[in-house]
């Protein structure tokens, strides 16, 4: 094992931008969950917010998808 | 965003190289291995530094290439859609609902069609109903008023008979009330001259006559 | 991908996403054939094949290649007119043809060997850079000074608007960044972790688990491709609706 205490750094830092991309899970779940239960309740409204699921799976989504860049930032462009 | 590309850029020799050294599980990036063996080939040791920063879509010397390209796609793929793919898809779908419609309507004009040629059948089933029940009450008429005919000429038939009868029995009875008369009238007359009495014929006529209103009471 | 040399295994995830000239070797310019080029090139055709020669019968009843296509125009179409409304409609054809790029692109770099152009933040920052300006160019040009009124939320009580126009700009100024990295991310991503699953397959005794994994991996990413072509053009008709009726 060789490197320097940088490098360590940012092996860790990357590491722990994979938390990001589970609470990111975490929100896509929530968002898909949520709206299971509301469509189970009202089956005849589900089908008009396809969309509004998708927006918001959309948005859960990003911010993951946000910490996975800084991941590939530290990764390779530091 | 840009001043951590150059950096990157910058940066790179130093932080590929380390990486690659002696680990279990090595993350080579492009560089580590294609810029090795391309470092001869490329002979442009600027572009390789380059291209070895790590992420290739963080390779800024390449972007100007992908703009350019995908905008030419973009436009081409844009002119094409929308001066042929389009109106034909729209043409397409309003063709499908205006034959949706046309035959909608013709489904609509069929079934106003039968519906007529139903109520024009009702119609003739009932004036066709409407005769039978006519011919048969008029057969009927006709029946009974032959029947009524025959009755009567029966009726007559017999009335006629009866009265032949009657007239019969009346001229029978009346025969045998003379008959009885004369037979009575004889017999006494015999009996008398047969007692030798000198038989008187009025006076015969008349012991006669009231015995036998006494008998044909 | 992967070479097991001397017990170590070797990942190159990345290598796939790397712009080479077509033809040769050399330096990438402006100019330069690419495979990205021969992708986008591949990616246009695949739409127009579907679109224009799909429908080339224009029949009444549709065969499977029309039906794709009528598919895509009544998705895409509904989907304008249910969020931007009957005047979004005039952006039809441009919203169709972002839509069609992103899932034949998407699609196409799942062929084994190929490229991803949508993988490539350039790409994608160039189409959300579009949609942005156009759809800000859109705002000022329908409503003028009113555009503003998105950031100036007069439903809200006056002492917090501030605030709420400060996080609405940020979050207007925001919009092109997280379209352009959530269509790349998910794609490097995607394509990243089925190389890396690819590469365990280099050792037998987890070979069977690391194809099955390959298996559903790609299954997932075909979904995946299609959802963000959706909903990078479902959020393009929300910018486009706000553009159009800034107020409400």
């Amino acid at each position: 094992m060789t490197g320097d205490i940088a490098e360590l750094g940012q092996y860790i830092g990357v590491g722990l931008t994979a938390f990001g991309m589970g609470f990111a899970a975490l929100g896509v779940g929530n968002v898909a969950g949520n709206f299971l239960a509301g469509a189970l309740r009202n089956p005849s409204a589900a089908a008009g917010q396809t969309a509004t699921l998708f927006i918001g799976m959309a948005f859960a989504e990003a911010l993951g998808i946000f910490s996975f860049l800084v991941a590939l930032l530290l990764m390779f462009a530091v | 965003m840009i001043s951590l590309l150059q950096g990157a850029a910058t940066t790179a020799a130093e932080t590929t190289e380390a990486p690659g050294a002696g680990d279990e599980i090595v993350i080579i990036t492009e560089s580590a291995t294609h810029g090795a063996e391309t470092h001869s080939v490329y002979g442009d040791a600027a572009h390789s530094a380059a291209e070895g920063a790590g992420l290739p879509q963080l390779d800024i010397t390449t972007f100007g290439n992908q703009i350019f390209w995908l905008v030419v796609t973009l436009v081409v793929l844009y002119l094409v859609l929308s001066r042929v793919a389009l109106p034909r898809i729209a043409a397409v779908l309003s063709d499908r609902q205006g034959a949706m419609t046309g035959d909608l309507m013709a489904a609509e004009e069929f079934k106003q069609r039968a519906r007529e040629a139903e109520a024009a059948y009702d119609k003739a089933l009932a004036e066709a109903r409407g005769e039978a029940q006519r011919i048969v009450a008029a057969n009927r008429a006709e029946i009974q008023a032959e029947l009524n005919n025959a009755i009567a000429r029966a009726d007559a038939e017999i009335a006629a008979r009866t009265a032949e009868s009657e007239t019969r029995i009346r001229e029978i009875r009346a025969t045998a009330e003379t008959d009885a008369r004369e037979v009575a009238q004889e017999v006494t007359a015999a009996l008398v001259a047969a007692f030798g009495g000198n038989a008187d014929n009025a006076a015969v006529t008349a012991a006669v006559d009231s015995r036998m209103k006494g008998a044909m009471q | 991908m992967a070479t097991a040399t001397g017990g170590g295994l070797e990942f190159h995830p990345m290598d796939q996403f790397v712009v080479r000239p077509l033809f040769g070797d050399g330096a990438v310019a402006w100019y330069t054939p690419t495979n990205v080029t021969l992708w986008l090139f591949l990616t246009a055709l695949a739409a127009i094949a579907v679109l224009v020669l799909g429908t080339r019968g224009r029949a009444i009843v549709p065969n499977r290649a029309q039906s794709v296509a009528e598919l895509a125009y009544g998705l895409v179409y509904k989907m304008i007119e249910d969020i931007a409304g009957k005047d979004g409609l005039r952006y039809f054809p441009y919203v169709l043809t972002l839509f069609m790029f992103i899932v034949f692109a998407n699609l196409l770099g799942l062929v084994p060997m190929a490229f991803t152009v949508t993988s490539h933040i350039a790409v994608t920052g160039i189409l959300a850079m579009a949609v942005f300006l156009g759809v800000t160019i859109i705002g000022f040009v329908k409503n003028g000074a009113h555009f503003l009124d998105l950031f100036w939320i007069r439903s809200a009580p006056l002492a917090v608007r501030p605030i709420l126009a400060v996080i609405e700009v940020i979050s207007y100024f925001v919009r092109p960044l997280s379209l352009s990295i959530r269509l790349a991310g998910n794609m490097i991503a995607g394509h990243a972790v089925i190389k890396v699953f690819a590469g365990f397959a280099a050792i037998a005794a987890v070979a069977p688990v690391a194809i099955i994994a390959v298996v559903g991996m790609y299954a997932f990413e075909v979904l995946v491709a299609f959802v963000q072509a959706y909903v990078f053009t479902i959020l393009t008709c929300v910018y486009l609706k706000d553009a159009l009726h800034p107020s409400h």
